[in-house]
């Protein structure tokens, strides 16, 4: 096994121009200098911020191996803080959610602090006097994130106290969420209808590579959404599609039309596929929907807005959003071959519940536990894992539609959907927090 | 309105049906406006807005079943199977009524692929309709113990 800690030539070598060394899938120091380096130049998704609408509502989340608590302090300011009682290191809150009130108390010796994480009592704190306790660290009480920046309500934090600023980290990839966003015809996303949670067998960046593959589901999604085809090709043209056969059927769609669907990649790994039309342009169309958006927005903005229907938007290298369906799921590595999928749909708010309906119903097909298209993904992506184990060649294939030259240019740019281009551009910027 | 023993064995050939993979069978045992409800939450209210494990339709269990005759299913080219172990089935409500018979039973369900075995236990509520002497299912709602963890694949039906 090659030692990686303080051997950035060995890192660099990992990353060809057309090809990726499997110790990246599958390398445990390898997994450890992710989340110390990349996971915490990055900026990384924690929640969204209607979670935790009323002063004292939290929700606890693991980042990069932190365990975090987001809460809502009674400013109304949304905060930061890492979870571990200032005296002695607990885990301050348990639950996965809750309302503290206002303030937090540790279960173990309850010491209290202010929803800004500040200490607020301790028992017997005259046990203290003259030992040294003011001036120590834990009379500083929480300590928050060192960066937290929010965009439409998508909190996102950077856990190096360095790092890129957040409008520069993400560039104009913005706009995925900012679309998703202004399809409400109040401009504001609600998350609602729970969690939907997939424990996944394999290493966080098979999932991530996924996201804007167009060669897959073709072949791997034939079995689910080819059965759904199947089920529907005897019906007249003309016979109005159930829901689940209108999300079904795009998925497969041929080589041309995901090629001509395009990839748009932006620096620091980020990209969408989804630029001149998606797998969900075809849905049935809502007037009551439409009539509201053109009320908000007027007809020329509405029509602007609605236009825009992106497939996967890639955060690099915790998130992904799908606006045209109000679906996000969130990436949290667990360890190098296990992950946590987690999927959320996200109410637009004034729009009519039978969007949310759609949502809902797609996130059930596509993202839970039991949908048959996960299950054909994830068999995919654990084949890899373990087929990664074969000797005989060490090296991970990325090369369709490589140009030569194309390490000395920005990446940033439109190029056709089925290029391997955005796990290249994921690999540079991996490469620059790693090396 | 059928009698508690054509109630009870209902629930459990319903079971056996899936066990042994006599899955068209299992279909027919569905009425057409029927649900398989698997909640993601406990005392989750609706499956239309809020997600769900499974939230299937007719078509839907359909489309699961034909799947599964795929040979290009790949996620179960190394084949799953499931068991079923049943406490006996309790009478909630026989559905004089309503004309909907309610039915709670108690489960363990294993789920099997080569070396890798799930456990999942629950709570199976059956809601039956009694049409011209056959029973069928209107509602099949699956309490998972364990909804909000992190689930591996779960291929086959709780």
């Amino acid at each position: 096994m090659r030692q990686y800690r303080g051997n950035s030539d060995a890192i660099r070598s990992l990353v060809r121009s057309g090809e990726v060394h499997r110790d990246v899938y599958t390398d445990p120091e390898l997994f450890e200098l992710e989340m110390e380096r990349l996971w915490h130049r990055a900026w990384v998704y924690v929640a969204h911020d209607s979670q935790v609408p009323k002063p004292g509502d939290y929700l606890t989340v693991q980042v990069a191996g932190q365990p975090l608590i987001l809460l809502r302090s009674g400013d109304g300011q949304v905060r930061v803080l890492y979870n571990r009682c200032a005296h002695r290191g607990a885990r301050l809150v348990s639950a996965s959610a809750g309302n503290c009130g206002g303030l937090l108390r540790c279960p173990y010796h309850g010491w209290t602090y202010r929803l800004d994480g500040t200490l607020r009592t301790v028992p017997l704190k005259s046990g203290y006097a003259g030992s040294g306790f003011e001036e120590s660290r834990a009379a500083h009480g929480l300590a928050s994130v060192p960066a937290v920046a929010i965009h439409r309500g998508f909190v996102f934090v950077r856990l190096a106290a360095d790092g890129p600023g957040f409008a520069e980290y993400f560039g104009e990839s913005l706009t995925s969420i900012d679309n998703m966003a202004d399809r409400s015809p109040e401009g504001r996303l609600e998350v609602v209808g729970g969690t939907l949670r997939y424990l996944h067998e394999c290493n966080w960046k098979m999932f991530i590579e996924n996201l804007n593959d167009t060669m897959h589901p073709m072949v791997a999604h034939e079995s689910s959404a080819g059965t759904a085809r199947d089920l529907w090709k005897d019906q007249p043209p003309e016979a109005a599609k159930p829901m689940v056969i209108e999300q079904f059927l795009p998925f497969v769609s041929n080589y041309d039309f995901f090629d001509k669907m395009g990839v748009k990649l932006f620096e620091n790994g980020h990209s969408y596929t989804g630029v001149s039309f998606s797998i969900h342009s075809k849905y049935s169309a809502v007037p009551e929907y439409e009539a509201r958006m053109v009320a908000a927005y007027g007809a020329e903005r509405a029509r602007a807005i609605l236009s825009e229907i992106r497939h996967n938007t890639v955060y690099y290298p915790s998130l992904t959003v799908k606006g045209a369906i109000q679906t996000i799921r969130v990436v949290r590595p667990i360890a190098v071959n296990r992950t946590l999928i987690e999927s959320f749909t996200l109410r637009l708010v004034g729009a009519p519940d039978s969007l949310l309906e759609r949502s809902i119903m797609y996130n059930r097909l596509i993202n839970a536990p039991t949908s048959v298209v996960g299950h054909d993904d994830l068999h995919c992506y654990r084949s890899i894992q373990e087929g990664l184990e074969a000797d005989g060649n060490e090296w991970v294939s990325i090369h369709r539609n490589h140009a030569p030259g194309e390490e000395a240019r920005a990446i940033a740019g439109v190029y056709n959907g089925t290029s391997e281009i955005s796990v290249r551009g994921q690999f540079r910027a991996w490469l620059a927090a790693m090396a | 309105m059928a009698s508690d023993a054509e109630l009870i064995g209902f629930v459990y050939r319903e079971a056996r049906l899936i066990d042994e993979k006599r899955l068209d069978e299992w279909y027919e045992l569905f009425a057409e406006d029927a649900r398989y409800w698997i909640p993601l939450t406990r005392g989750q209210k609706s499956g239309l807005t809020e997600n769900s494990l499974m939230f299937e339709d007719k078509l839907l269990l359909k489309v699961r079943i034909e799947r599964l005759k795929n040979p290009h299913a790949y996620s179960q080219s190394q084949p799953s199977f499931c068991q079923h172990v049943l406490e006996a089935p309790g009478i909630e409500d026989r559905g004089a009524a309503t004309g909907i018979a309610i039915l709670r039973t108690p489960f363990l369900y294993l789920e099997s692929r080569k070396d890798r075995q799930q456990v999942f236990a629950g709570v199976a509520w059956h809601h039956l309709r009694a049409v011209r002497g056959r029973l069928s299912i209107v509602l099949k709602k699956v309490e998972l113990l364990n909804c909000d963890a992190a689930l591996p694949s779960v291929e086959l039906f709780p």
